[in-house]
């Protein structure tokens, strides 16, 4: 049996991919803040796809607890897809070092830190595989959201490194970049149709790269052209425009 | 938590600006009600017409979990959201099937119990709701009331067929069907006017399944040929496939944009209609079709309401109790097939008895589907079929429905109407479940 652990399981894309991996055969450890918060996911789960599903207790900034925590899993999962993420008060966090620290261990600092240990287990156990979802927002820093943007170009680059680091071994390491998301995050805002993604199909580009063994996985694929574009802009004149 | 967004019922017309927000649950729901103004659940939006449309809609896209299913009975508790497709996706291949079902499989549970849906067994099971032994309903107090056929009955009768107007529904429990296979042994009967073709219901009136198709195009002596399609579950040793539960996946054709106004003409609609009934009359007996080619042809044409162009289509559906008899029918379709106006095929079918949900469409009888390009000759063709359909004592469904009248409304549903209102304004006092249809129909101000 394949055991697939989701860090961030109560986000629309987790529970998404979810589905996705569970429809293909994967048992599920789904880690979120509040796990009974999940009882129906659970339940939904099993039914449609005949599968165990645990839930665990993880709060992503209590980085004591991380060791722990993965080591508490049994049995070991075969990969771990993080799903943790936040724009909460990304606004506020512009004139406000308080506000901003959250959002950078959140988005950051706390998933490096718990996939720095599964990226170690699965080292050692020469296999495994681990799914980053960051942000087309960490390519460029733009005005409007660059505390959010600056934590995802962290885990974007932490994400590349790890990759690399791991090339040698069996560990496959796959960032996501999606572009808009109509999602509990995003759901106050108004997105461009055209531009913004289901959480199903972010899943079926998650799922389809991680079987085709892609690095770095843009979704909606119209986003690998607009980011190509967007940091090619000379920065005497980005910095004039308004995004 | 919403966003703007425009949106219009499955014939594209009429077309409205709302915004909608996603429920997760019940909380979910509750926050949108703390917010003023008129709201609507809404599923898949697969109402035809403005049934699901409103100033502020709250999706129940999301909240589509199973929640439990006993192997033994086939009850099925889920939430609103769940989709009928998803249930046969997860259901068939373990024996089971849904007790009723419309002829798309893109709607909601939710959606299925606000239309109170029927199928081609309406006959011999009657409609969704008689299959729904329970359901969770939030109030416009923020209250969840469990409703059943002996609770809350009152609430129960006329949330079935209600359109969403007396809440939010949540989940609901269904009692699925036990099938041996995914199959249906179909036997196909041609007939050469109307005469025939209601006969031919009266000969197969055993089958479980049973609708017919009619070529509006045909005047005359042959107005109302058409085909009957009478449909049984198929059993194991029918079938030779190695697992008789599994389907392959569906392959789905697209219609990646709107058709130009001129691509359904007489001309190539009477090609089309003359080749399909050829067709069908070459392969006499009964023959395995999947279930998803016998109840959901068109679903395997993703976008097919594009077809009638970027003006979009009316779906006309009405019933004539049993006392207008096949006369009244013909008197109708004589009129639509005499105006030419477009509609180049007709579904007809025999109703059983109707229940006892208030605002529910089916009743004994025989009831016609058309859909028409939306334009103005139409409407007024309608409106004419309309006076004369409430003057033979028959009425229109409301989940086709994009124009008619309160007054043909009011004719058509009779006093069953004053009970809903009962209900209404006991839970709903302010009105805030509304549609545009609901206001067009002066359910609500």
């Amino acid at each position: 049996m394949k055991w697939l652990l989701i860090l961030g399981a109560t986000s629309d894309i987790a529970k998404a991919c979810a589905h996705r991996f569970a429809a293909e055969g994967f048992s599920l450890v789904l880690a979120a803040r509040k796990p009974d918060e999940l009882d129906r996911d659970v339940k939904d789960l099993q039914i449609r796809y005949d599968i165990d599903v645990k839930t665990v207790p993880f709060d992503v900034l209590d980085m004591e607890q991380h060791r722990e925590f993965f080591q508490s899993l049994n049995p070991m999962p075969d990969g771990v897809l993080c799903a943790i993420g936040t724009m909460a008060e990304n606004e506020a966090a512009i004139s406000d070092p308080k506000k901003l620290k959250p959002i950078i261990d959140t988005n950051f600092t706390g998933p490096a830190a718990i996939l720095t240990l599964a990226a170690e287990a699965f080292r050692k156990r020469g296999s495994g595989f681990i799914i980053g979802i960051s942000s087309v927002a960490g390519n460029r820093g733009r005005g409007t959201n660059y505390p959010y943007g600056s934590a995802k170009a962290g885990f974007t680059a932490f994400l590349s490194g790890l990759r690399n680091r791991l090339n040698q071994s069996n560990v496959r390491v796959i960032t996501i970049l999606p572009g808009f998301v109509r999602t509990k995050m995003t759901e106050d805002m108004d997105l461009p149709a055209k531009l913004t993604a289901e959480p199903d199909k972010v899943a079926a580009d998650i799922f389809k790269g991680w079987k085709k063994g892609t690095s770095v996985i843009y979704t909606k694929g119209i986003w690998w052209l607009i980011m190509l574009v967007i940091q090619h802009i000379p920065e005497f004149i980005f910095k004039r425009m308004k995004l | 938590m919403s966003y703007p967004t425009t949106i219009s019922g499955w014939g594209r017309f009429p077309v409205t600006k709302t915004r909608e927000s996603r429920i997760r649950s019940a909380g979910d729901a509750r926050a949108a009600l703390d917010k003023p103004g008129n709201v609507l659940a809404r599923g898949l939006g697969r109402s035809y017409g403005d049934a699901s449309l409103s100033p502020a809609i709250l999706s129940t896209l999301s909240l589509n979990r199973m929640l439990a299913f006993n192997e033994k009975t086939g009850l099925l508790r889920c939430e609103a959201g769940v989709s009928l497709d998803e249930i046969l996706d997860v259901f068939v291949p373990r024996g089971w099937f849904l007790p009723v079902t419309p002829g798309t499989r893109f709607v909601t549970i939710g959606g299925a119990i606000a239309s109170d849906v029927h199928g081609k067994n309406h006959h011999v099971s009657g409609s969704f709701c008689d299959h729904v032994s329970s359901l969770k309903l939030m109030t416009a107090d923020g209250r969840v009331k469990s409703c059943s056929p002996r609770k809350n009955t009152a609430l129960f009768r006329a949330t079935c067929g209600g359109n969403g107007l007396t809440g939010i529904i949540l989940e609901a429990s269904v009692r699925l069907i036990p099938v041996e296979t995914a199959f249906i042994r179909q036997t196909a009967i041609k007939a050469a006017n109307l005469d025939e073709l209601t006969a031919q219901f009266t000969i197969h009136k055993a089958a479980t399944y049973s609708v017919a198709w009619i070529d509006c195009l045909a005047k005359g002596d042959v107005m109302g040929r058409g085909i009957l399609f009478a449909g049984e579950h198929a059993e194991m040793n029918e079938v030779k496939t190695k697992n008789p539960l599994i389907l392959k996946p569906d392959r789905m054709i697209p219609v990646p944009f709107s058709f130009p106004a001129f691509t359904l003409n007489p001309l190539t609609v009477r090609l089309f209609n003359n080749s399909y009934f050829n067709l069908a009359a070459r392969k006499p007996g009964p023959s395995l079709v999947n279930y998803r080619s016998f109840f959901y042809p068109l679903d395997k044409v993703a976008n097919w309401n594009r077809i009638y162009g970027s003006r979009g289509f009316v779906q006309y559906q009405f019933v004539l109790p049993e006392s207008a008899g096949v006369e009244g029918l013909k008197r109708i379709l004589k009129k639509i097939v005499v105006a030419g106006t477009g509609s180049f095929l007709a579904v007809l079918k025999q109703f059983g008895k109707g229940n006892a949900n208030i605002l529910s469409f089916p009743m004994a009888g025989w009831t016609l589907a058309l859909d028409f390009p939306a334009k103005p000759a139409v409407f007024q063709l309608l409106s004419k079929l309309d006076a004369e359909i409430s003057e033979m004592g028959g009425r229109i469904y409301l989940t086709k429905d994009s124009r008619m009248s309160a007054e043909t409304f009011r004719k058509g549903y009779g006093e069953k109407l004053n009970a809903f209102m009962k209900t209404k304004g006991e839970t709903d006092p302010d009105n805030r479940f509304a549609s545009l249809q609901s206001k067009r129909l002066e359910i609500t101000p």
